[in-house]
């Protein structure tokens, strides 16, 4: 038999017939590195879980004309450069004044879809439209119109070139049935809001978009990294940052994430000290044995070795242990705060193992060169 | 050239003299016990010699080499290379089965064995207990245990503290009789008793007394069997 084997069939040994005592050492470490994979896996898939959070407080990009106008062919190609991974969605918008009963409003005309993506916050009352001839209408216009949902609205348009040629003036109109009121406590209430297919058929043109709102999880570097590729590649449409909400999210993020290291860090050292103790615990336990294999020779270089491997296998145990429970940890805790599924990121599955070795290897080191400073003699004389 | 010399050794801690300047020399293939009340010097003497201490003063010679002068790492050489211990309270690692603390010393000394180690567990009577944690022993099968681990590097001296000190009658004469077998197969036996039918069954008898060698006796009918009185 090799000595490596020999070597190897002696920390077995140890491992498999102190169960006792090696379960609660394998304990400690499996807990620490519970802990400290959880907390890394939360600090790393933070940015992603706030951003999702940060997208029910309304989009973080708004794309406008380069030029005088764009169209929505010009919004969707723009919208193309941003990773599908990264779009939460985005809504193009045209703004004309019609009128209803014959005072003049706003009409927005957008993609509903989109809306609801880009402005989770928006409260309907009632249903949102969905099909051409639907409308929701601000509560302020609600309110002056005294109008309510499921209520047919006729809403008029005065062509502009009429006006400038000197032309009668022949008003476009259409039917709308109001399907939900809008609120949002802010400028929105005083929009009536229809399909953009609506709003050119009322107006008799495809029209030009004022804005599109666009909604993008990521960081600020990666939002500026998109507006940056968009402005680059699109000549029709340029991109900007809504910066009251992205400035916002980077300053709670960056606060978040310091939290989230400063609880990692605290718990890494909290670890080393359980792990440093209950090593210590272990081989003190041990000094006859540790006296004994001196006594049958066994050099201080051999013995530190022993148990150097045995605290460090215990460690590669807790470590696959922490691996997997600090995931489940993790998702737990995801699932809990933010109601959604943690990403499992495959690297830190060998990083935990790898600090669970490191950790406990460096917590064994002290106490087993202490003990390898054991005498022989004292520790056999009389035991 | 005696295989051990003491020259004058004397161990002194603070006040205490606990060797006082010892002279005595142990041939080859010699069985000597060495006796004396608690506090005579008995195990100092065996720390010494087992490499596990150094004397105050006086020479140690193990084959020649001068253990006093040797630094801590020459001596657990020493020890690994020349000499086989056995203790009163057996000493086994608690997790590794009879064969494989037997395979401990040939790991420290060269390369484990697993037949040897079976071959040696064969010889103190054990083969069939080989793969039995110490806790599964009586305490005479793990002095046997001890035994086999003691004699597997073919040392040139067996050094026993108190081996019988713990054991019946019954397992106290198997070791001694396993001792007599190794002293005809050539080994320099050195056993530190309190027990006199074990001393006595030695060549020479060695008494110690506040430290000093008080009394020598040569026995004339050695036949290394045990007689219980």
């Amino acid at each position: 038999m090799s000595k490596q084997k020999m070597f190897f069939r002696m920390i077995i040994a140890s491992l498999l017939r102190r169960r006792s005592r090696m379960l609660v050492a394998l304990l400690s470490i499996a807990i620490g590195a519970t802990i400290l994979s959880g907390l890394v896996t939360i600090y790393y898939d933070v940015p992603r879980q706030m951003g999702a959070e940060f997208r029910n407080y309304g989009a973080n990009m708004i794309l406008t004309a380069a030029d005088e106008a764009f169209t929505r062919s010009d919004a969707e190609q723009g919208v193309k450069m941003i990773s599908s991974g990264d779009l939460v969605g985005y809504a193009p918008y045209r703004y004309e004044n019609v009128r209803v009963r014959e005072n003049p409003v706003v009409a927005a005309g957008t993609d509903f879809s989109g809306a609801k993506k880009t402005s989770p916050y928006w409260k309907i009352e009632g249903e949102w439209a969905d099909a051409s001839g639907e409308l929701v209408i601000g509560a302020n216009v609600a309110e002056s119109f005294r109008l309510k949902e499921g209520e047919a609205l006729t809403v008029s348009y005065t062509p502009e070139s009429g006006e400038e040629s000197g032309e009668v003036l022949v008003d476009l109109t259409k039917d709308f049935t109001i399907t939900g009121i809008l609120e949002t406590g802010g400028s929105e209430e005083d929009y009536i809001y229809m399909s953009l297919d609506d709003l050119a058929e009322l107006t008799g043109s495809e029209g030009t978009l004022d804005v599109c709102e666009v909604s993008v999880s990521g960081g600020a570097d990666v939002l500026q990294g998109y507006v940056n590729k968009i402005n680059s590649g699109s000549n029709a449409v340029r991109a900007r940052l809504v910066k009251r909400v992205t400035a916002s999210e980077t300053t709670v993020l960056t606060k978040l994430q310091a939290l989230v290291l400063l609880v990692t860090v605290v718990v890494l050292a909290l670890t080393m000290i359980c792990v440093a103790t209950t090593m210590t615990a272990v081989v003190a336990e041990r000094r006859r044995e540790i006296g004994l294999r001196k006594a049958i020779g066994a050099p201080d270089g051999a013995i530190l070795r022993e148990f150097m491997g045995e605290s460090m296998l215990l460690g590669l145990l807790g470590g696959i242990l922490g691996a997997v429970l600090g995931f489940v940890f993790a998702q737990q805790v995801s699932i809990r705060v933010f109601s959604s599924a943690i990403r499992f990121r495959p690297m830190l599955v060998p990083v935990t193992i790898l600090v669970s070795v490191a950790v406990t290897g460096l917590a064994s080191l002290m106490p087993v060169r202490s003990a390898t400073e054991v005498d022989p003699a004292l520790v056999l004389k009389g035991e | 050239m005696s295989l051990l010399e003491l020259k004058n050794v004397s161990k002194i801690y603070g006040e205490l003299h606990a060797l006082d300047n010892v002279s005595l020399k142990v041939e080859k293939g010699e069985w000597v016990s060495i006796m004396g009340p608690s506090g005579s010097g008995k195990s100092t003497m065996m720390n010494i010699i087992g490499c596990m201490d150094k004397p105050t003063k006086g020479e140690v010679l193990l084959d020649g080499v001068d253990l006093a002068k040797q630094s801590k790492r020459n001596l657990t050489t020493i020890r690994r290379d020349k000499i086989g211990l056995i203790f009163q309270q057996f000493h086994l690692v608690n997790y590794l089965t009879a064969v494989e603390n037997v395979m401990l010393a040939q790991y420290y000394h060269s390369m484990p064995d697993e037949k040897e180690a079976l071959e040696a567990l064969e010889r103190v009577g054990l083969k069939d207990r080989a793969k039995h944690l110490p806790r599964q022993l009586s305490g005479g099968e793990q002095q046997r245990v001890c035994v086999a681990r003691a004699l597997i590097n073919y040392p040139e001296i067996i050094l026993a503290d108190e081996p019988t000190g713990n054991l019946d009658e019954a397992n106290e004469e198997i070791v001694v009789d396993l001792f007599r077998r190794l002293h005809e197969e050539g080994t320099t036996l050195i056993v530190v008793t309190h027990d006199p039918e074990v001393a006595e069954v030695a060549q020479r008898t060695l008494v110690l007394r506040s430290g000093k060698l008080a009394k020598e006796t040569v026995n004339p009918n050695f036949t290394g069997k045990i007689r219980f009185s």
